[in-house]
């Protein structure tokens, strides 16, 4: 039987605020534990939370840049649960009326094979605290949990989509273009390693063509690209061979076990779901009116799906140009700059997407750890450009940047004596002379047919480049080559 | 709606309430009385009404994003019962 597939993913993203949502707390990365955790965040009694404007605005320009309905009352919920890292017994989240509601994200998981995901809402709410399972002991020696708050109440959006992703693969283009929105919006680092951007993958599979939906299991916390789609492979694999074996999958959680590729049952769902959400009498409705949302809009960015299309429109680049350059904030700003100081958007997009993009490849950089800057790439086109460097020379000058050799593309120039030479008189004396050295290879030229000529007039232009260090403009020594061998 | 003794149970485990097993069917009889209250409120026409989240007729203010509180963390730990290295340790928990 043919099997497919039914995702629905809930991605936490942590929003890049200065403070927690609900308290005036720090929520730095890295902090010694329970620095930043204040009277609210531990829960004490007699506390009151104060919900963060940033907050707010931050989730407000998501659902502008997903085309949501915005929520203009929303209203916070507790959801009750006893785990030691919430201290208060429950989570202050959004469940009936979200900040934002229905919205679409547009995917490409292959080259011109686009499609549509939906967005159920999304939703603001607190992060929980870190438990830490290590060997804590208490005075009798009994093994003791530590905890650590630091974490407890920074703000999350939880952005949670409808059940339209029918792979692993669609599912990672679908988190990656849920972390372009974010990272372009600056609403987020997108830090995956740090925590800040986590994913749980409700998964199921059915026999293609049936519409009805197969029994789900949630995988829980999985925490980067590569991760997630093993993640979710393992699950659908397990899922099919479980019912071609005669079984049934039950609705639980389960967690990804990245050394093993395995997932394992972590607790049943039908056990734990009875959170009991009611409003939070700490928190009233927040209201938001149209100028607020208008003067939001006004401020957004330009986005990776714009982005794209005025690289096709205004610079003429293909739709896969086009859409490699626009993929992440760093890259299209990377990209921009050295076309700006170059003024040609097409050999601007070759050299970031050939020679740059295979160095950072193959040191395992990312475009932001570049040692060659966008400046100094951008200079380096223009000495293409404007005739005082070949191609051949050009890639020499890169290499020369990367390995830090000069400050600029120019002062390598000088420093290596690569500027081209374009002096006729000087290339023709070099042809003279290679002529002159290669008197059996010139005679055979001449002797053989026309078509056969030009194959082999490379022999004399890679002696002429040699002979002039590289630096001969390649397409005169080309015609100087045939005026001459006649 | 009649509650069992196994509703009571539950929703006191979820609370973390102990209760006494003798006083269980005082407490189905109350809870079972307020839910009947619940059900002879349904029967009111509540069309074109807005579920109210919030007694008060006001809306959320918001704060300014900025850090105000500083690290207070030996005052909020001196009546934590266990902690190290600036942990607060509690009976372990077992996924």
């Amino acid at each position: 039987m043919e099997w497919e597939a039914v995702i629905g993913l809930e991605i936490h993203v942590q929003l890049a605020t200065q403070s927690k949502i609900f308290s005036g707390a720090g929520i730095a990365f890295g902090a010694e534990p329970n620095t930043q955790a204040c009277a609210i965040d531990l829960g004490l009694p007699g506390i009151l939370p104060v919900l963060n404007e940033s907050a707010v605005e931050m989730a407000v320009k998501f659902g502008l840049g997903v085309e949501a309905e915005i929520g203009m009352k929303s209203v916070f919920e507790r959801k009750n649960y006893f785990y030691p890292d919430l201290p208060k017994g429950y989570q202050t989240t959004q469940n009936d009326l979200p900040i934002v509601g229905k919205g679409v994200i547009e995917v490409e998981p292959e080259e011109g094979k686009i499609r549509q995901v939906r967005i159920h809402h999304a939703h603001l709410e607190e992060d929980a605290g870190k438990s830490l399972h290590e060997t804590y002991t208490d005075e009798n020696g009994r093994g003791m949990t530590g905890i650590d708050l630091n974490r407890a109440g920074t703000p999350l959006l939880e952005i949670v989509s409808e059940p339209d992703i029918r792979s692993a693969k669609e599912a990672i283009a679908y988190i990656k273009a849920i972390h372009s929105i974010v990272t372009y919006l600056g609403i987020s680092d997108g830090n995956m390693a740090e925590g800040s951007m986590r994913c749980d993958a409700n998964v199921s599979v059915r026999p293609k063509g049936q519409e009805e939906y197969g029994t789900r299991a949630e995988i829980k916390n999985i925490n980067s690209f590569k991760f997630i789609e093993k993640a979710i492979n393992h699950e659908i694999e397990r899922q099919i061979e479980l019912i071609e074996d005669g079984g049934r999958v039950i609705q639980e959680t389960r967690l990804y076990d990245s050394e093993k590729n395995e997932t394992r049952s972590m607790r049943s769902k039908e056990e734990a779901n009875d959170y009991r959400y009611f409003p939070c009498p700490d928190l009233l409705p927040v209201e938001l009116d149209e100028a607020y949302i208008e003067h939001i809009r006004s401020e957004m960015p330009e986005l990776p799906k714009q982005k794209k299309q005025r690289f096709i429109d205004e610079l003429g680049l293909s739709s896969y140009d086009a859409g490699v350059l626009s993929a992440t904030r760093p890259m299209a700003e990377y990209f921009e700059q050295v076309k700006d100081r170059c003024g040609d958007a097409k050999l601007a997009a070759n050299w970031v997407m050939g020679e740059l993009a295979g160095q950072l490849n193959k040191d395992n950089l990312e475009i932001e750890q570049s040692p060659v800057s966008a400046v100094q790439l951008g200079d380096l086109v223009k000495r293409v450009m404007d005739d005082t460097i070949n191609g051949k020379a050009a890639k020499q000058v890169f290499a020369a940047l990367w390995a830090g050799e000069g400050a600029s593309a120019d002062e390598i120039i000088e420093a290596k004596g690569l500027k081209q030479v374009t002096d006729t008189g000087a290339i023709a004396a070099i042809v003279d002379e290679v002529m002159a050295n290669n008197p059996q290879q010139v005679e055979q030229y001449q002797a053989a047919p026309e078509d056969k000529r030009g194959k082999m007039v490379g022999f004399f232009v890679g002696q002429v480049m040699k002979a002039s260090k590289g630096t001969a403009n390649p397409q005169m020594v080309n015609q100087l080559l045939k005026e001459k061998l006649g | 709606m009649a509650l069992e003794r196994s509703d009571v149970e539950k929703v006191a485990h979820l609370a973390r309430l102990k209760i006494e097993d003798n006083d269980i069917p005082e407490y189905t009889r109350d809870l079972t009385s307020i839910l009947e209250l619940v059900n002879q409120m349904q029967s009111v026409d509540i069309d074109g009404t807005d579920p109210l989240a919030h007694p008060l007729d006001a809306t959320q203010r918001l704060r300014h994003d900025e850090v105000t509180e500083s690290n207070q963390r030996e005052h909020f730990q001196q009546n934590a019962p266990a902690k190290e290295a600036g942990l607060f340790l509690v009976p372990k928990v077992i996924e």
